[in-house]
Protein backbone atom coordinates (compact mmCIF):
# COMPACT_ATOMS: atom_id res chain seq x y z
CA UNK A 1 0.00 0.00 0.00
CA UNK A 2 1.37 3.27 -1.08
CA UNK A 3 1.94 6.57 1.44
CA UNK A 4 -1.01 8.17 0.37
CA UNK A 5 -3.58 5.35 0.20
CA UNK A 6 -2.12 4.58 3.79
CA UNK A 7 -2.59 8.60 4.45
CA UNK A 8 -6.16 8.54 2.85
CA UNK A 9 -7.66 5.28 5.17
CA UNK A 10 -6.48 6.94 8.12
CA UNK A 11 -8.53 10.24 7.18
CA UNK A 12 -11.28 7.84 6.18
CA UNK A 13 -11.35 6.46 9.90
CA UNK A 14 -10.29 9.93 11.46
CA UNK A 15 -13.54 10.83 10.08
CA UNK A 16 -15.58 7.89 11.12
CA UNK A 17 -14.29 8.22 14.75
CA UNK A 18 -15.60 11.89 14.70
CA UNK A 19 -19.29 10.83 13.29
CA UNK A 20 -18.92 8.17 15.74
CA UNK A 21 -19.01 10.82 18.40
CA UNK A 22 -21.65 12.66 16.49
CA UNK A 23 -24.05 9.99 16.84
CA UNK A 24 -24.16 9.92 20.72
CA UNK A 25 -26.26 13.58 20.65
CA UNK A 26 -29.24 11.41 20.35
CA UNK A 27 -30.10 7.53 21.41
CA UNK A 28 -31.89 6.76 18.26
CA UNK A 29 -28.72 7.52 16.29
CA UNK A 30 -26.12 6.38 18.76
CA UNK A 31 -26.15 3.17 18.22
CA UNK A 32 -25.23 3.74 14.32
CA UNK A 33 -22.51 5.74 15.74
CA UNK A 34 -21.09 3.07 17.45
CA UNK A 35 -20.95 0.94 14.26
CA UNK A 36 -19.33 3.73 12.70
CA UNK A 37 -16.53 3.73 14.86
CA UNK A 38 -16.20 0.06 14.75
CA UNK A 39 -15.83 0.64 10.99
CA UNK A 40 -13.23 3.23 11.91
CA UNK A 41 -11.21 0.96 13.88
CA UNK A 42 -11.44 -2.11 11.44
CA UNK A 43 -9.94 0.34 8.36
CA UNK A 44 -7.40 1.86 10.85
CA UNK A 45 -5.95 -1.69 11.85
CA UNK A 46 -6.28 -3.48 8.57
CA UNK A 47 -4.40 -0.45 6.87
CA UNK A 48 -1.46 -0.66 9.47
CA UNK A 49 -1.40 -4.05 9.26
CA UNK A 50 0.16 -3.29 5.44
CA UNK A 51 2.31 -1.47 6.52
CA UNK A 52 5.54 -2.71 4.86
CA UNK A 53 7.72 -3.53 7.33
CA UNK A 54 5.01 -5.08 9.56
CA UNK A 55 5.51 -8.66 9.21
CA UNK A 56 5.44 -10.59 12.17
CA UNK A 57 1.63 -11.33 12.02
CA UNK A 58 1.69 -14.89 14.23
CA UNK A 59 2.51 -13.23 17.82
CA UNK A 60 0.58 -10.11 16.71
CA UNK A 61 -2.65 -12.09 15.61
CA UNK A 62 -1.64 -14.11 19.12
CA UNK A 63 -1.42 -10.47 21.29
CA UNK A 64 -4.96 -9.33 19.38
CA UNK A 65 -6.96 -12.14 20.22
CA UNK A 66 -5.44 -12.58 24.01
CA UNK A 67 -6.80 -8.46 24.76
CA UNK A 68 -9.71 -9.17 22.68
CA UNK A 69 -11.20 -11.88 24.51
CA UNK A 70 -10.32 -10.34 28.03
CA UNK A 71 -12.10 -7.03 26.30
CA UNK A 72 -15.02 -8.86 24.73
CA UNK A 73 -15.57 -11.10 28.04
CA UNK A 74 -15.30 -8.51 30.45
CA UNK A 75 -17.87 -5.93 28.27
CA UNK A 76 -20.13 -8.56 28.08
CA UNK A 77 -20.29 -9.81 32.38
CA UNK A 78 -19.44 -6.63 33.77
CA UNK A 79 -22.67 -5.46 35.58
CA UNK A 80 -24.02 -1.63 34.71
CA UNK A 81 -22.90 -0.71 38.12
CA UNK A 82 -19.38 -0.90 38.02
CA UNK A 83 -19.55 0.70 34.90
CA UNK A 84 -17.34 3.80 36.76
CA UNK A 85 -14.45 1.26 37.71
CA UNK A 86 -14.08 -0.16 34.11
CA UNK A 87 -14.12 3.22 32.29
CA UNK A 88 -10.81 3.97 34.72
CA UNK A 89 -9.53 0.75 33.75
CA UNK A 90 -9.64 1.29 30.54
CA UNK A 91 -7.98 4.51 30.88
CA UNK A 92 -4.95 3.14 32.43
CA UNK A 93 -4.54 0.41 29.52
CA UNK A 94 -4.04 3.52 27.44
CA UNK A 95 -1.44 5.22 29.39
CA UNK A 96 0.45 2.06 29.65
CA UNK A 97 -0.11 1.15 26.16
CA UNK A 98 1.35 4.88 25.57
CA UNK A 99 4.39 4.15 27.82
CA UNK A 100 5.23 1.18 26.05
CA UNK A 101 5.04 2.44 22.32
CA UNK A 102 6.92 5.11 23.48
CA UNK A 103 9.99 3.34 24.84
CA UNK A 104 9.91 1.35 21.62
CA UNK A 105 9.87 4.16 19.91
CA UNK A 106 13.17 5.41 21.61
CA UNK A 107 14.63 1.71 21.43
CA UNK A 108 13.75 1.30 17.23
CA UNK A 109 13.74 5.02 16.18
CA UNK A 110 14.48 3.56 12.30
CA UNK A 111 10.86 1.75 12.28
CA UNK A 112 9.06 4.67 13.03
CA UNK A 113 11.25 6.86 10.54
CA UNK A 114 11.96 9.29 13.41
CA UNK A 115 16.04 8.57 13.05
CA UNK A 116 18.74 10.93 11.49
CA UNK A 117 21.23 9.58 9.04
CA UNK A 118 23.66 8.95 12.37
CA UNK A 119 21.02 6.77 13.78
CA UNK A 120 20.70 9.61 16.44
CA UNK A 121 16.90 10.93 17.05
CA UNK A 122 16.10 14.85 16.67
CA UNK A 123 15.68 17.02 19.44
CA UNK A 124 12.09 17.55 18.72
CA UNK A 125 11.59 13.84 18.50
CA UNK A 126 13.06 13.60 22.08
CA UNK A 127 10.56 15.81 23.17
CA UNK A 128 7.46 14.37 21.82
CA UNK A 129 8.32 11.08 23.69
CA UNK A 130 9.11 12.68 26.80
CA UNK A 131 5.69 14.65 26.45
CA UNK A 132 4.12 11.10 25.54
CA UNK A 133 5.82 9.08 27.95
CA UNK A 134 4.51 11.33 30.52
CA UNK A 135 1.44 11.90 29.73
CA UNK A 136 0.62 7.77 29.55
CA UNK A 137 2.78 7.21 32.72
CA UNK A 138 0.45 9.80 34.64
CA UNK A 139 -2.87 8.21 33.19
CA UNK A 140 -1.80 4.95 33.88
CA UNK A 141 -1.36 4.82 37.84
CA UNK A 142 -3.62 7.78 38.58
CA UNK A 143 -6.65 5.30 36.78
CA UNK A 144 -5.26 2.35 38.74
CA UNK A 145 -5.47 4.36 42.23
CA UNK A 146 -9.26 5.92 40.86
CA UNK A 147 -10.20 2.25 39.95
CA UNK A 148 -9.49 1.25 43.45
CA UNK A 149 -10.72 4.03 45.06
CA UNK A 150 -14.20 3.40 42.58
CA UNK A 151 -13.89 -0.43 43.68
CA UNK A 152 -13.16 -0.41 47.30
CA UNK A 153 -9.72 -1.50 47.76
CA UNK A 154 -8.10 1.43 48.76
CA UNK A 155 -10.90 3.26 50.50
CA UNK A 156 -12.40 6.43 49.26
CA UNK A 157 -11.62 8.91 51.71
CA UNK A 158 -8.88 11.41 50.16
CA UNK A 159 -5.60 11.06 51.61
CA UNK A 160 -3.90 14.18 52.25
CA UNK A 161 -0.29 14.79 53.96
CA UNK A 162 1.49 18.37 54.97
CA UNK A 163 3.30 18.79 52.33
CA UNK A 164 1.83 17.30 50.09
CA UNK A 165 1.92 19.85 47.35
CA UNK A 166 5.83 20.56 48.16
CA UNK A 167 6.76 17.26 47.45
CA UNK A 168 4.71 17.21 43.79
CA UNK A 169 6.44 20.23 43.05
CA UNK A 170 9.42 19.41 43.76
CA UNK A 171 9.22 16.27 41.56
CA UNK A 172 7.91 18.00 38.95
CA UNK A 173 10.69 19.90 39.03
CA UNK A 174 13.15 17.03 38.86
CA UNK A 175 10.97 15.72 36.40
CA UNK A 176 11.74 18.69 33.79
CA UNK A 177 15.58 18.48 34.94
CA UNK A 178 15.94 14.60 34.03
CA UNK A 179 13.83 15.63 31.00
CA UNK A 180 16.08 18.56 29.70
CA UNK A 181 19.10 15.91 30.75
CA UNK A 182 17.66 13.31 28.25
CA UNK A 183 16.87 15.40 25.36
CA UNK A 184 20.20 16.03 25.24
CA UNK A 185 22.21 13.44 26.26
CA UNK A 186 19.76 11.05 24.36
CA UNK A 187 20.81 8.48 27.85
CA UNK A 188 17.58 5.96 28.21
CA UNK A 189 18.36 6.15 32.11
CA UNK A 190 17.34 9.22 31.99
CA UNK A 191 14.11 8.47 30.33
CA UNK A 192 13.27 5.98 32.56
CA UNK A 193 13.51 8.00 35.38
CA UNK A 194 11.54 10.53 33.72
CA UNK A 195 8.83 7.56 33.33
CA UNK A 196 9.33 6.80 37.00
CA UNK A 197 8.75 10.31 38.53
CA UNK A 198 5.65 10.41 36.06
CA UNK A 199 4.20 6.86 37.32
CA UNK A 200 4.72 8.34 41.15
CA UNK A 201 2.81 11.52 40.57
CA UNK A 202 0.42 10.55 39.04
CA UNK A 203 -0.43 8.40 42.13
CA UNK A 204 0.34 11.07 44.21
CA UNK A 205 -1.89 13.83 42.26
CA UNK A 206 -4.90 11.18 42.62
CA UNK A 207 -4.78 9.59 46.01
CA UNK A 208 -6.13 13.35 47.89
CA UNK A 209 -8.93 13.29 45.58
CA UNK A 210 -12.41 11.89 47.59
CA UNK A 211 -14.96 9.65 46.54
CA UNK A 212 -17.60 12.28 45.71
CA UNK A 213 -15.44 13.98 43.47
CA UNK A 214 -14.60 10.51 41.13
CA UNK A 215 -17.01 11.99 38.26
CA UNK A 216 -14.45 14.63 37.93
CA UNK A 217 -11.44 12.81 38.12
CA UNK A 218 -12.91 9.96 35.85
CA UNK A 219 -13.42 12.33 33.31
CA UNK A 220 -9.86 13.88 33.78
CA UNK A 221 -8.16 10.97 33.39
CA UNK A 222 -10.59 9.95 30.10
CA UNK A 223 -9.58 13.60 28.41
CA UNK A 224 -5.51 12.46 29.84
CA UNK A 225 -6.05 9.30 27.90
CA UNK A 226 -6.29 10.92 24.74
CA UNK A 227 -4.06 13.46 25.18
CA UNK A 228 -1.30 10.54 25.75
CA UNK A 229 -2.56 9.00 22.54
CA UNK A 230 -2.03 12.47 20.97
CA UNK A 231 1.16 12.43 22.26
CA UNK A 232 2.43 9.18 20.93
CA UNK A 233 0.59 10.38 17.60
CA UNK A 234 3.12 13.51 17.54
CA UNK A 235 6.11 10.91 18.48
CA UNK A 236 5.47 8.69 15.79
CA UNK A 237 4.17 11.67 13.20
CA UNK A 238 1.03 9.80 12.90
CA UNK A 239 -1.75 12.21 12.02
CA UNK A 240 -4.50 9.57 12.87
CA UNK A 241 -3.62 9.12 16.23
CA UNK A 242 -3.04 13.05 16.78
CA UNK A 243 -6.81 13.58 15.66
CA UNK A 244 -8.14 11.03 17.85
CA UNK A 245 -6.25 12.10 20.79
CA UNK A 246 -7.45 15.57 20.41
CA UNK A 247 -10.85 14.02 20.11
CA UNK A 248 -11.00 12.04 22.93
CA UNK A 249 -8.46 14.61 24.74
CA UNK A 250 -11.32 17.61 24.65
CA UNK A 251 -14.54 15.34 25.21
CA UNK A 252 -12.99 14.31 28.84
CA UNK A 253 -12.35 17.86 29.12
CA UNK A 254 -15.53 19.47 28.19
CA UNK A 255 -17.42 16.53 30.78
CA UNK A 256 -14.68 17.46 33.66
CA UNK A 257 -15.54 21.19 33.17
CA UNK A 258 -19.88 19.97 33.33
CA UNK A 259 -18.94 18.10 36.38
CA UNK A 260 -17.22 20.78 37.93
CA UNK A 261 -19.73 23.71 36.92
CA UNK A 262 -22.52 21.04 38.67
CA UNK A 263 -20.51 21.82 41.84
CA UNK A 264 -19.82 24.53 41.17
CA UNK A 265 -16.40 24.68 42.12
CA UNK A 266 -13.51 24.59 39.59
CA UNK A 267 -11.00 22.38 38.40
CA UNK A 268 -8.16 24.06 40.95
CA UNK A 269 -10.27 22.98 44.23
CA UNK A 270 -11.04 19.59 43.29
CA UNK A 271 -7.72 18.73 42.78
CA UNK A 272 -6.09 20.57 45.58
CA UNK A 273 -8.97 20.98 47.46
CA UNK A 274 -8.81 18.07 49.92
CA UNK A 275 -12.46 18.43 50.31
CA UNK A 276 -14.52 16.62 52.24
CA UNK A 277 -11.24 16.41 54.72
CA UNK A 278 -13.21 18.12 57.62
CA UNK A 279 -15.28 15.71 60.01
CA UNK A 280 -18.96 16.78 60.59
CA UNK A 281 -20.55 16.32 63.97
CA UNK A 282 -21.97 12.64 64.16
CA UNK A 283 -25.43 11.78 62.55
CA UNK A 284 -26.50 10.37 66.16
CA UNK A 285 -25.86 13.81 67.51
CA UNK A 286 -27.33 15.82 64.58
CA UNK A 287 -30.39 13.43 64.45
CA UNK A 288 -31.28 14.51 68.18
CA UNK A 289 -30.99 18.07 68.21
CA UNK A 290 -33.62 18.46 65.13
CA UNK A 291 -35.51 15.62 65.09
CA UNK A 292 -36.13 14.09 61.67
CA UNK A 293 -39.59 12.34 60.69
CA UNK A 294 -39.05 8.77 60.09
CA UNK A 295 -42.09 6.85 57.98
CA UNK A 296 -42.56 3.11 56.77
CA UNK A 297 -42.69 2.08 53.34
CA UNK A 298 -46.15 1.53 53.71
CA UNK A 299 -46.46 5.15 54.33
CA UNK A 300 -44.82 5.65 51.21
CA UNK A 301 -46.63 3.58 48.96
CA UNK A 302 -50.10 5.31 50.15
CA UNK A 303 -48.56 9.07 50.37
CA UNK A 304 -47.24 8.40 46.29
CA UNK A 305 -50.39 6.17 45.31
CA UNK A 306 -52.24 9.26 46.33
CA UNK A 307 -50.73 12.09 44.60
CA UNK A 308 -51.39 12.33 41.11
CA UNK A 309 -47.28 13.25 40.50
CA UNK A 310 -43.89 12.05 41.51
CA UNK A 311 -40.30 12.73 40.79
CA UNK A 312 -37.72 10.29 41.98
CA UNK A 313 -34.49 11.38 42.42
CA UNK A 314 -31.41 8.48 42.09
CA UNK A 315 -28.45 9.20 43.76
CA UNK A 316 -24.87 6.77 44.30
CA UNK A 317 -27.01 5.19 46.81
CA UNK A 318 -29.39 3.53 44.14
CA UNK A 319 -26.16 2.12 42.61
CA UNK A 320 -24.77 1.00 45.90
CA UNK A 321 -27.71 -0.78 46.81
CA UNK A 322 -28.04 -1.93 42.97
CA UNK A 323 -31.91 -0.83 43.67
CA UNK A 324 -32.49 0.14 40.43
CA UNK A 325 -34.49 -2.87 38.81
CA UNK A 326 -37.24 -2.57 42.30
CA UNK A 327 -36.99 1.03 41.25
CA UNK A 328 -38.31 0.47 38.28
CA UNK A 329 -40.97 -1.55 39.00
CA UNK A 330 -41.96 0.82 41.40
CA UNK A 331 -42.74 3.59 39.12
CA UNK A 332 -44.28 1.02 36.59
CA UNK A 333 -46.61 0.19 39.19
CA UNK A 334 -47.65 3.86 40.23
CA UNK A 335 -47.65 4.59 36.29
CA UNK A 336 -50.59 2.19 35.86
CA UNK A 337 -52.47 3.64 39.36
CA UNK A 338 -52.29 6.56 37.41
CA UNK A 339 -49.58 8.74 38.87
CA UNK A 340 -47.37 10.56 36.48
CA UNK A 341 -43.68 9.19 37.29
CA UNK A 342 -40.79 10.85 36.09
CA UNK A 343 -37.00 10.96 36.96
CA UNK A 344 -34.22 13.72 37.84
CA UNK A 345 -31.05 13.24 37.38
CA UNK A 346 -28.30 15.28 38.79
CA UNK A 347 -25.47 15.96 36.52
CA UNK A 348 -22.99 14.20 39.60
CA UNK A 349 -25.25 11.77 40.80
CA UNK A 350 -23.39 8.65 40.86
CA UNK A 351 -19.57 8.30 40.21
CA UNK A 352 -19.38 9.18 36.73
CA UNK A 353 -21.48 11.36 34.24
CA UNK A 354 -24.23 9.58 33.25
CA UNK A 355 -24.30 7.10 35.75
CA UNK A 356 -28.00 6.92 36.56
CA UNK A 357 -29.14 7.33 32.96
CA UNK A 358 -27.64 4.01 31.90
CA UNK A 359 -28.52 2.29 35.62
CA UNK A 360 -32.06 3.31 34.64
CA UNK A 361 -31.91 2.46 30.94
CA UNK A 362 -30.67 -1.39 31.75
CA UNK A 363 -33.71 -1.48 34.37
CA UNK A 364 -35.56 -0.34 31.37
CA UNK A 365 -37.09 2.82 32.10
CA UNK A 366 -37.79 4.37 29.20
CA UNK A 367 -35.02 7.20 28.38
CA UNK A 368 -38.08 9.97 27.99
CA UNK A 369 -39.19 9.72 31.44
CA UNK A 370 -35.77 10.41 32.61
CA UNK A 371 -35.03 13.86 32.86
CA UNK A 372 -32.02 16.35 33.43
CA UNK A 373 -31.64 19.37 36.13
CA UNK A 374 -32.15 22.05 34.11
CA UNK A 375 -35.34 20.03 32.45
CA UNK A 376 -36.96 19.29 35.21
CA UNK A 377 -36.52 21.42 38.65
CA UNK A 378 -39.27 23.84 38.12
CA UNK A 379 -41.61 20.67 38.21
CA UNK A 380 -40.75 20.28 41.91
CA UNK A 381 -43.42 23.19 43.36
CA UNK A 382 -46.20 21.10 41.81
CA UNK A 383 -45.39 17.84 42.30
CA UNK A 384 -46.83 16.49 45.11
CA UNK A 385 -43.85 13.71 46.06
CA UNK A 386 -40.51 13.61 45.49
CA UNK A 387 -38.75 10.72 46.61
CA UNK A 388 -35.41 10.66 46.78
CA UNK A 389 -32.87 7.67 46.94
CA UNK A 390 -29.74 7.40 48.08
CA UNK A 391 -28.78 11.36 47.09
CA UNK A 392 -27.70 13.89 49.33
CA UNK A 393 -25.58 16.79 48.79
CA UNK A 394 -27.80 17.28 45.28
CA UNK A 395 -30.69 18.13 46.88
CA UNK A 396 -29.09 19.94 49.85
CA UNK A 397 -31.31 23.26 50.41
CA UNK A 398 -28.27 24.66 51.59
CA UNK A 399 -26.58 25.08 48.95
CA UNK A 400 -29.36 28.02 47.84
CA UNK A 401 -29.39 29.34 50.91
CA UNK A 402 -26.30 29.45 53.29
CA UNK A 403 -23.40 31.67 51.26
CA UNK A 404 -21.08 30.38 53.91
CA UNK A 405 -21.71 26.88 53.06
CA UNK A 406 -18.76 25.24 50.59
CA UNK A 407 -21.46 23.78 48.61
CA UNK A 408 -22.91 27.50 48.60
CA UNK A 409 -24.24 27.90 44.85
CA UNK A 410 -24.17 24.80 43.38
CA UNK A 411 -27.12 23.96 41.19
CA UNK A 412 -29.19 21.61 43.04
CA UNK A 413 -32.52 19.65 42.71
CA UNK A 414 -35.25 21.39 43.72
CA UNK A 415 -36.74 18.61 45.86
CA UNK A 416 -37.76 20.74 48.73
CA UNK A 417 -40.36 22.49 46.90
CA UNK A 418 -42.26 19.25 46.86
CA UNK A 419 -45.80 19.14 48.57
CA UNK A 420 -44.00 16.62 50.59
CA UNK A 421 -40.26 14.75 50.69
CA UNK A 422 -39.05 11.34 50.85
CA UNK A 423 -35.62 10.71 51.55
CA UNK A 424 -34.78 6.32 51.43
CA UNK A 425 -31.27 6.86 53.13
CA UNK A 426 -29.68 4.25 55.25
CA UNK A 427 -28.77 6.89 58.34
CA UNK A 428 -28.64 10.69 58.58
CA UNK A 429 -25.24 11.32 58.04
CA UNK A 430 -23.71 13.83 55.96
CA UNK A 431 -22.73 13.91 52.50
CA UNK A 432 -19.29 13.68 51.30
CA UNK A 433 -18.60 17.44 51.09
CA UNK A 434 -19.71 16.33 55.11
CA UNK A 435 -22.34 19.10 55.31
CA UNK A 436 -25.29 18.71 57.21
CA UNK A 437 -28.70 18.43 54.96
CA UNK A 438 -31.48 20.90 56.50
CA UNK A 439 -33.79 18.76 54.08
CA UNK A 440 -33.92 15.95 56.50
CA UNK A 441 -35.64 17.93 59.09
CA UNK A 442 -37.82 20.08 56.98
CA UNK A 443 -41.86 19.37 58.26
CA UNK A 444 -42.64 17.87 54.62
CA UNK A 445 -40.03 15.53 54.94
CA UNK A 446 -40.20 12.23 55.44
CA UNK A 447 -37.10 9.48 56.17
CA UNK A 448 -37.48 5.79 55.38
CA UNK A 449 -34.39 4.46 56.73
CA UNK A 450 -33.15 1.41 55.62
CA UNK A 451 -31.14 -0.10 52.15
CA UNK A 452 -32.21 1.71 48.63
CA UNK A 453 -33.35 -1.96 47.62
CA UNK A 454 -34.90 -3.32 50.49
CA UNK A 455 -37.29 -0.06 50.68
CA UNK A 456 -37.88 -0.05 46.91
CA UNK A 457 -38.74 -3.64 47.29
CA UNK A 458 -41.21 -3.02 50.56
CA UNK A 459 -43.06 -0.41 48.55
CA UNK A 460 -43.81 -2.37 45.70
CA UNK A 461 -45.74 -4.96 47.85
CA UNK A 462 -47.49 -2.41 49.13
CA UNK A 463 -48.66 -1.11 46.43
CA UNK B 1 5.44 10.73 7.62
CA UNK B 2 5.76 10.79 3.88
CA UNK B 3 2.09 12.20 4.41
CA UNK B 4 3.28 15.08 6.02
CA UNK B 5 6.54 15.31 4.00
CA UNK B 6 3.88 15.11 0.82
CA UNK B 7 2.12 18.34 2.84
CA UNK B 8 5.06 20.43 3.58
CA UNK B 9 6.28 19.63 -0.13
CA UNK B 10 2.82 21.10 -1.14
CA UNK B 11 2.85 24.10 1.10
CA UNK B 12 6.95 24.43 -0.18
CA UNK B 13 6.33 24.91 -3.09
CA UNK B 14 3.33 27.41 -2.67
CA UNK B 15 5.16 29.66 -0.05
CA UNK B 16 9.00 28.51 -0.64
CA UNK B 17 9.45 27.15 2.91
CA UNK B 18 8.67 24.05 4.38
CA UNK B 19 6.95 23.81 7.38
CA UNK B 20 8.27 21.40 9.83
CA UNK B 21 6.41 17.88 10.56
CA UNK B 22 5.79 19.24 13.91
CA UNK B 23 3.65 22.32 13.30
CA UNK B 24 1.59 20.03 10.36
CA UNK B 25 1.13 17.71 13.28
CA UNK B 26 0.19 20.66 15.28
CA UNK B 27 -2.49 22.25 12.63
CA UNK B 28 -3.95 18.72 12.80
CA UNK B 29 -4.20 18.70 16.24
CA UNK B 30 -5.84 21.83 16.76
CA UNK B 31 -8.12 21.87 14.23
CA UNK B 32 -9.40 18.51 15.48
CA UNK B 33 -9.89 19.56 18.88
CA UNK B 34 -11.96 22.15 17.57
CA UNK B 35 -13.83 19.62 16.22
CA UNK B 36 -13.69 17.76 19.56
CA UNK B 37 -15.43 20.32 21.56
CA UNK B 38 -18.51 20.93 19.00
CA UNK B 39 -18.85 17.56 19.05
CA UNK B 40 -18.72 16.60 22.30
CA UNK B 41 -21.04 19.74 23.31
CA UNK B 42 -23.83 18.15 21.54
CA UNK B 43 -23.85 14.92 23.20
CA UNK B 44 -27.02 14.55 25.20
CA UNK B 45 -26.12 14.45 29.08
CA UNK B 46 -28.40 10.87 29.40
CA UNK B 47 -25.17 9.51 27.04
CA UNK B 48 -22.26 10.64 28.98
CA UNK B 49 -21.59 6.98 30.30
CA UNK B 50 -21.62 5.76 26.51
CA UNK B 51 -19.38 8.89 25.21
CA UNK B 52 -16.84 7.84 27.80
CA UNK B 53 -16.85 3.96 27.13
CA UNK B 54 -16.56 5.01 23.34
CA UNK B 55 -13.97 7.29 23.76
CA UNK B 56 -12.16 4.42 25.72
CA UNK B 57 -12.90 2.18 22.70
CA UNK B 58 -11.60 4.65 20.04
CA UNK B 59 -8.18 5.58 22.28
CA UNK B 60 -7.26 2.27 21.79
CA UNK B 61 -6.35 3.46 17.99
CA UNK B 62 -3.18 3.62 19.97
CA UNK B 63 -2.85 -0.04 18.55
CA UNK B 64 -1.84 1.50 15.06
CA UNK B 65 1.60 2.40 17.26
CA UNK B 66 1.59 -0.37 19.06
CA UNK B 67 1.51 -2.40 15.52
CA UNK B 68 4.21 -0.47 13.83
CA UNK B 69 6.60 -1.85 17.00
CA UNK B 70 5.69 -5.12 17.22
CA UNK B 71 5.75 -5.34 13.34
CA UNK B 72 9.42 -6.29 12.38
CA UNK B 73 9.94 -10.38 12.85
CA UNK B 74 12.57 -10.77 14.74
CA UNK B 75 11.67 -10.61 18.38
CA UNK B 76 13.62 -8.42 20.99
CA UNK B 77 13.14 -5.67 23.63
CA UNK B 78 11.26 -3.06 21.31
CA UNK B 79 9.44 -5.76 19.71
CA UNK B 80 8.21 -7.00 23.05
CA UNK B 81 7.12 -3.65 24.04
CA UNK B 82 4.98 -3.03 21.21
CA UNK B 83 3.35 -7.07 21.49
CA UNK B 84 2.33 -6.28 25.34
CA UNK B 85 0.66 -3.07 24.01
CA UNK B 86 -1.02 -4.24 21.13
CA UNK B 87 -2.80 -6.88 23.89
CA UNK B 88 -3.36 -3.83 25.82
CA UNK B 89 -4.64 -1.70 23.41
CA UNK B 90 -7.10 -4.78 22.00
CA UNK B 91 -8.47 -4.88 25.39
CA UNK B 92 -9.54 -1.30 25.14
CA UNK B 93 -10.58 -1.85 21.10
CA UNK B 94 -12.90 -5.05 22.00
CA UNK B 95 -13.96 -3.92 25.40
CA UNK B 96 -14.87 -0.73 24.60
CA UNK B 97 -17.04 -0.86 21.23
CA UNK B 98 -18.88 -4.29 22.89
CA UNK B 99 -20.05 -2.43 26.32
CA UNK B 100 -20.44 0.96 24.45
CA UNK B 101 -23.08 -1.35 22.42
CA UNK B 102 -24.48 -3.02 24.81
CA UNK B 103 -25.12 -0.12 26.65
CA UNK B 104 -26.45 1.59 24.07
CA UNK B 105 -29.30 -1.64 23.67
CA UNK B 106 -30.59 -0.35 26.48
CA UNK B 107 -31.55 3.08 25.77
CA UNK B 108 -35.30 2.57 24.57
CA UNK B 109 -38.32 4.47 24.03
CA UNK B 110 -41.76 3.74 26.13
CA UNK B 111 -43.07 0.86 23.86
Amino acid sequence: MSQDATSLAYLIASVLFILSLKGLSSPETARQGNMLGMLGMAIAVATTLMAPHVVGYGPIAAMIVLGGVIGAVVARRIPMTSMPELVAAMHSLVGLAAVLIAVAAFLSPTEYGIAGADGRIGVGSLVEMVIGAFVGAITFTGSVIAFGKLKGTFGSAPVVFRGQHLVNLTMAMAMVAVSVHFCVTQSFASYLVVIGIALLLGVLLIVPIGGADMPVIVSMLNSYSGWAAAGIGFTLGNHLLIVVGALVGSSGAILSYIMCRAMNRSIWNVLFGGFGTETAESPQQAAAGKGAKSGSPEDAAFLMKNGSSVIIVPGYGMAVGRAQHAVKEMAELLSEAGVSVRFAIHPVAGRMPGHMNVLLAEAEVPYDQVFELEEINREFKDCDVALVIGANDVVNPIARSDPGSPIYGMPILDVDKAKTVMVVKRSLAPGYAGIDNPLFYADNTLMLFGDAKEIAERIVQSL
Amino acid sequence: MTETQAITEVAGNVHGALPSPFLVGLTVFVLAVFVGYHVVWKVTPALHTPLMSVTNAISAVIIVGALLAAGPAELNLATGLGLAAVALASVNLFGGFLVTQRMLEMFRKKK
